[in-house]
């Protein structure tokens, strides 16, 4: 199967810091990789290498075989919409209700308003927050923010979803919830990277795993466990 | 097109109204570059009309002496009233002269008096000129001196001019209606200058503090332009909001002025304000929502070229 993305010999560095050493790996179509590793091992670096927001130091990062780092403005915009994201801090927009903020991703992108009056209330009933639909951010609990969060990520059904320790606010309840939730999303074809340091969350998934430590990749497992 | 231009719109309305605090400290900053640029619209105004006023103060007589034939003392007047600097032009004739003494003395006996001892005008009649404007005078008089501009004769009739008397009063005062005019307009510049800046940093830090908010909008796909629409909008509302209240703000002050200086400056600000509201409101509108506007616009830019 052909690779989505592919980390060829990367390296990043911040001043003198290091950050990625020489990472090399692939990610093929549907599969559901976590990435784990200490505080500082690289795992939001590499996050923010996918999603553009950062350049490499040296080697190129590749998603469905163009490099990211070399697209234009536009392009870069257009890369963006097929990959859906998810953070530990949430990062919706505080002015917005979480209708608008779910509502916002597909005015982005363009999309009608009548098609955006029919998905929204699909997919806040997909994420059990429907009851919550007219409230702002400020009014939810952390595992309601992360609910809307993947609910704004997956509403533009995106190739890829990037989630970067979504459960690292949450208690054990509401970690378990959002892990079931992005495994019905991969369930349905999604391609998920998920970064973590929670024994749990892994031991739960059961699936691909790559350990990082010190900004190099020292295990990669198909069906993982959580091992530092 | 016209679905993304309304979305920026209702997205720049949402932003706005939502803001709540932070909209308000914007429009409070924009209320104080408008109200200085309306304040110093003022300050121009009663400048100019209190400089007029003085001016108006200023003139030249022409003393004949006495006994003149008046035949000849308007033959000067009509040669004078073809002078391009020459604004207006009052003949006194000797008796008028004479009765205007008289009013003017009339609690001083003693003046009264002594006049009667006389038992014939001592007072010459006068010409008295008023020019365009107060640095026409010494090209007025030097008319005078010029022999062959008036009729032949015409200057055994001339006793005196006053200008040489007033000519040091007239010069110090082109001086500083000169300099008035020059120093208001350097510092209504510099005012201007330094309150588009504060209002400009101030839109800058709102801004900054929605950086989080731009990074989340350009991961969710939004174009840069549909991130910074909104944005703009919002600097637009606050243009309006501010200029709004700034010229409500006025009608107070202006009334205030009017009652208090109208008889200082020579103008009364309500007055004005009321003939020129709809003119100046614009000039707040404009100002406000091309400042707000491009704040926004500038200060977003760093944010999304990246």
């Amino acid at each position: 199967m052909e690779s989505m993305i592919y980390f060829n010999n990367v390296t990043k560095k911040y001043k003198d810091n290091m950050s990625l050493e020489d990472v090399t790996f692939s990610i093929t179509q549907g599969e559901f990789v976590s990435i784990v590793g200490h505080s500082g091992a690289g795992k939001t670096t590499l996050t923010k290498l996918i999603l553009a927001e950062e350049a490499p130091t040296e080697g190129t990062v590749f998603f469905e075989s163009t490099n990211i780092h070399k697209l234009s403005n536009r392009d870069l915009t257009n890369f963006r919409r097929k990959v859906g994201t998810v953070f530990q801090d949430f990062r919706l927009l505080p002015n917005r209700t979480a209708y608008e903020n779910i509502a916002f991703a597909m005015e982005a992108t363009g999309k009608e308003d009548s098609e955006i009056m029919e998905d929204v209330p699909h997919v806040l009933e997909l994420v059990d927050l429907t009851n919550r639909a007219f409230h702002y951010p400020h009014q939810l609990s952390g595992g309601e923010k992360q609910r809307l969060a993947i609910a704004r990520a997956i509403i533009t059904s995106p190739e890829l979803i990037i989630a970067d320790e979504p459960t690292g606010n949450l208690d054990p309840v509401n970690a378990t919830e959002v892990v079931n939730i992005l495994k019905k999303i991969n369930d349905l074809g999604t391609t998920i990277i998920l970064t973590t340091h929670n024994k749990a969350v892994i031991d739960q998934i059961k699936k691909r795993v790559i350990t990082l430590e010190n900004g190099r990749i020292i295990r990669d497992e198909k069906e993982g466990k959580y091992m530092i | 097109m016209l679905t993304h231009t309304k979305r920026i719109i209702r997205s720049g309305y949402h932003n706005f109204i939502r803001s709540g605090v932070t909209s308000i400290a914007s429009i409070l900053i924009m209320i104080v570059t408008l109200f200085v640029i309306t304040s110093l619209i003022f300050i121009q105004v009663a400048l100019h009309s209190s400089l007029d006023s003085i001016k108006d103060k200023v003139d030249v007589t022409v003393y004949f002496v006495q006994d003149t034939n008046e035949s000849d003392i308007k033959d000067v007047e009509s040669a004078l009233e073809k002078l391009p600097e020459v604004k207006s032009i009052v003949y006194t004739s000797a008796e008028d002269a004479l009765n205007q003494f008289k009013e003017k003395h009339s609690n001083d006996y003693l003046t009264l008096q002594a006049l009667d001892e006389l038992n014939s005008n001592p007072l010459g009649a006068t010409l008295n000129i008023k020019a365009k404007d107060p640095s026409q005078y010494e090209s007025i008089s030097k008319y005078f001196e010029n022999d062959n501009a008036l009729s032949k004769g015409s200057l055994t009739i001339i006793d005196k001019i006053d200008y040489h008397q007033n000519k040091i009063v007239i010069d110090r005062l082109n001086a500083i209606i000169a300099g008035a005019q020059k120093l208001g307009l350097a510092v209504s510049l510099m005012l201007i200058l330094i309150s588009i800046i504060i209002t400009f940093n101030t839109i800058r830090l709102i801004i900054y503090m929605s950086r989080e908010e731009i990074n989340v909008m350009r991961l969710v796909g939004a174009s840069n332009k549909y991130v910074q629409g909104p944005f703009v909008v919002s600097g637009i509302l606050v243009g309006i909001a501010a200029s709004v209240v700034t010229i409500i703000l006025f009608i107070p002050i202006s009334i205030w002025l009017g009652n208090q200086m109208t008889d200082f400056i020579g103008i009364n600000l309500f007055s004005y304000y009321k003939a020129n509201f709809f003119q100046l409101f614009i000039i707040m509108l404009v100002s406000g929502i091309f400042l707000g506007a491009i704040s926004s616009f500038l200060a977003i830019i760093r944010y999304i070229k990246k």
